[in-house]
């Protein structure tokens, strides 16, 4: 076994070498291909290899009149943590890539991302959205916005687009990523309508599916809109009880809205409601719709946020490639360099919106969210987007 | 303030009623074999998977027969689920419970089984169905009747009102019928029913028919009221089932019923007057109050029998 991950190893490093004399850029890919998220790596690898394919038929990269391949290796995380932290170690020290795209989830990103930093390599998450995926790490970017961000887009977007004055939140307490959505969302719309605007802040714990008693406080609540940042599989019960319960006012949600088979389970109770997510496939247009036209053509499905997100991040480093001065071939050197071009990023125009990195502080892009309005047909489309003050 | 607790008294009768509805299929078991039936909770999650596929196949969305209003798709979906649910339990009765009865074993290795049969069954769905979520349909829209502030449903009264229906119905088979008192004969002396001329295998049979049958009814209300089916939806809930009918006074079908509900209750106050973390804590130590002081629950009485 060892002797021939040793003997694999030694195959890959005598590749990459004449690789690089060949004038190309090699970027890592931290991505689940097994486990629970097997969609999220498939999603993934599809919109590297798009992209791959086209910049490469173009002739490749042009980085002051010279042109460069693009080369992509995939390492599998398996979605695991620790997988992850060794594939990330891998594409660093035995690949010598120039930077790693991924991990796609915080769970995966959060070690990843300890891992690139010291080892001084570029790293960005496309789909990470937990604060602590980049704090403190100058080498570790991302591509989407963060939940402490989507709080206060909801609480504007409820605000504006519903008028409202009063707002209820039903969340379950026992999961991380809603709670801190909910606190998130309270303190932004009290900050615009003022203390005591959230008049209804209810609770429940993981795998209930009574939320009677929550909803009649919400009802009498006098609240103009209801947001709950739940999952695909909570969010039909909250809905459909909150109708039950003379509840019928505008529900809003999260991100975590469009995973899975939300239509599915909800059906005409969910449309013509509203969550903010990061892209919108139905009803885009430009750029956004290009992209989405040519996946669809190539694999045949939608491609989904993580699809967009990805080819995003791509973008965004490559960007920074073009940016980074030349190529010396001396890793840590080039790392360094494509780390300060990243960082100064200014108004990088991508398919899921416009990217901005702070120069000072941790690197989050600071980008536009997209409201997405389910339609009568049942499809995520764009509503509009709310961008950040 | 009245009119949240006007409705939430209905929410609590409502929720009260699965607990009660599943609280009744232990205690028939129980009553008879002294066994808990742990398997209950998950035969309650197949009778909700049965009834969805019962009205699939009578909505015509395997193309198997024409599609069918949604009234009568229910009318048709309470017997057929309750029956085939029926099936499933006697079919765990036949093939791990008697088997091990004849054997004479002692009553904790069936205990044991009992809860293996019920994490065979959720790991089956899982295997066999995936572990995706499956969305019960419509059958009839959902009307809200708005009284002075309070809002019901009918589904909500439909529920309420079987919850209510299978207790006198279960109470009445077990009091007043043949039947019933050869299950309280063999719940009494299991070794001295048989030499009296009672078959106390089809007894035995015949309760967990009854048994079963409810926790498909439960199962089918269930799915009706939160339309979406997951391989462990009867896991807690079959667990705290099992502890209102423990409250209640386990054995007894006027404590199973009142334990289930006496749970609902609490939980739907507690959540709706007070933080939701705060509800199984609360729940359970009231319930743990009412054990220390009533160690058989509400209804129960002491058993002096020596078995």
């Amino acid at each position: 076994m060892k002797k021939s991950l040793l003997g694999a190893l030694a195959l890959v490093l005598l590749t990459a070498l004449p690789a690089f004399a060949a004038d190309s850029i090699k970027l890592g890919f931290n991505i689940p291909m097994t486990g629970d998220i097997p969609d999220v790596g498939e999603s993934s690898k599809n919109s590297a290899e798009m992209l791959k394919k086209k910049i490469n038929d173009a002739g490749g990269l042009d980085i002051g009149g010279k042109k460069y391949t693009l080369e992509f290796v995939y390492e599998d995380n398996e979605s695991k943590a620790e997988s992850a932290l060794s594939a990330a170690r891998k594409l660093i020290t035995q690949d010598k890539v120039l930077g790693i795209i991924g991990p796609q989830s915080s769970k995966q990103a959060v070690p990843a991302g300890e891992a690139s930093n010291e080892l001084k390599a570029p790293m960005i998450s496309p789909w990470s959205t937990n604060p602590n995926t980049t704090k403190g790490r100058p080498f570790v970017f991302r591509g989407c916005f963060l939940d402490t961000f989507q709080g206060p887009v909801a609480a504007k977007f409820a605000t504006e687009e519903f008028g409202a004055k009063k707002a209820a939140v039903i969340y379950d307490i026992a999961s991380d990523y809603p709670k801190g959505l909910a606190e998130d969302f309270k303190a932004a719309f009290e900050k615009i309508n003022g203390p005591g605007s959230v008049v209804a802040f209810e609770t429940f714990t993981t795998k209930d599916v009574d939320f009677s008693a929550q909803l009649t406080n919400i009802a009498k609540s006098g609240a103009d809109v209801l947001f709950t940042p739940q999952y695909y599989n909570e969010v039909p019960l909250i809905v459909k009880q909150a109708k039950s319960m003379g509840f019928n006012k505008p529900v809003l949600g999260s991100d975590s809205w469009g995973s899975g088979d939300l239509m599915g389970l909800c059906g005409d109770d969910c449309k013509g409601l509203f969550f903010v997510t990061h892209y919108a496939a139905a009803g885009a247009k430009g750029k956004t719709k290009e992209f989405i036209d040519e996946y669809t053509k190539l694999y045949n499905k939608t491609p989904d946020d993580v699809a967009a997100l990805t080819w995003d991040s791509i973008n965004l480093m490559l960007d920074g490639v073009k940016r980074m001065g030349p190529i010396t071939g001396d890793m840590e050197k080039d790392r360094d360099a494509l780390r300060k071009a990243m960082t100064s990023t200014k108004d990088f125009d991508g398919i899921t919106g416009q990217m901005s990195f702070n120069p000072e502080g941790d690197h989050d892009p600071v980008k536009c969210a997209v409201v997405v309005k389910i339609d009568d047909a049942g499809k995520f489309g764009f509503y509009k987007s709310v961008c950040p003050n | 303030m009245l009119q949240s607790f006007i409705q939430n008294i209905f929410n609590a009768l409502q929720w009260g009623s699965f607990y009660s509805l599943i609280a009744l299929g232990y205690c028939l078991v129980y009553g008879v074999l002294l066994l808990i039936n742990f398997a209950h909770g998950d035969i309650f999650m197949v009778g909700a998977y049965i009834a969805f596929y019962v009205c699939m196949l009578f909505l015509g969305k395997f193309g198997i027969i024409p599609g069918m209003p949604g009234w009568l798709v229910l009318a048709l979906a309470v017997p057929l689920t309750m029956m085939l649910t029926a099936v499933v339990g006697v079919t765990l009765e036949r093939v791990a419970y008697r088997p091990l009865r004849r054997k004479g074993v002692n009553r904790l290795y069936v205990v044991i089984t009992a809860l293996m049969c019920g994490l065979i069954l959720e790991h089956a769905n899982l295997a066999l169905l995936g572990a995706s979520r499956r969305s019960f349909p419509t059958l009839i829209p959902t009307t809200v009747y708005n009284i002075a502030g309070v809002n019901i449903t009918n589904v909500k009264l439909g529920v309420i009102l079987v919850a209510v229906l299978a207790f006198f119905f279960l109470r009445f088979v077990v009091v007043k019928t043949k039947i019933g008192m050869a299950m309280r004969a063999i719940s009494y002396d299991r070794f001295a029913v048989p030499l009296m001329g009672i078959p106390a295998d089809s007894v035995i049979v015949f309760t967990f028919v009854l048994g079963s049958g409810f926790a498909g009814l439960a199962g089918l209300l269930f799915a009706v009221t939160y339309p979406v089916l997951d391989p462990y939806m009867g896991a807690l809930i079959g667990w705290k089932a099992f502890i209102a009918a423990v409250v209640g006074g386990i054995g007894s079908i006027r404590g199973a019923f009142a334990g289930g509900f006496l749970l609902g209750f609490v939980e739907i106050m507690v959540v709706a007057f007070f933080p939701s973390t705060l509800r199984d804590l609360i729940a359970f130590t009231i319930l743990l109050l009412i054990l220390s002081v009533k160690p058989t629950g509400l209804f129960g009485v002491a058993r002096r029998t020596k078995i």
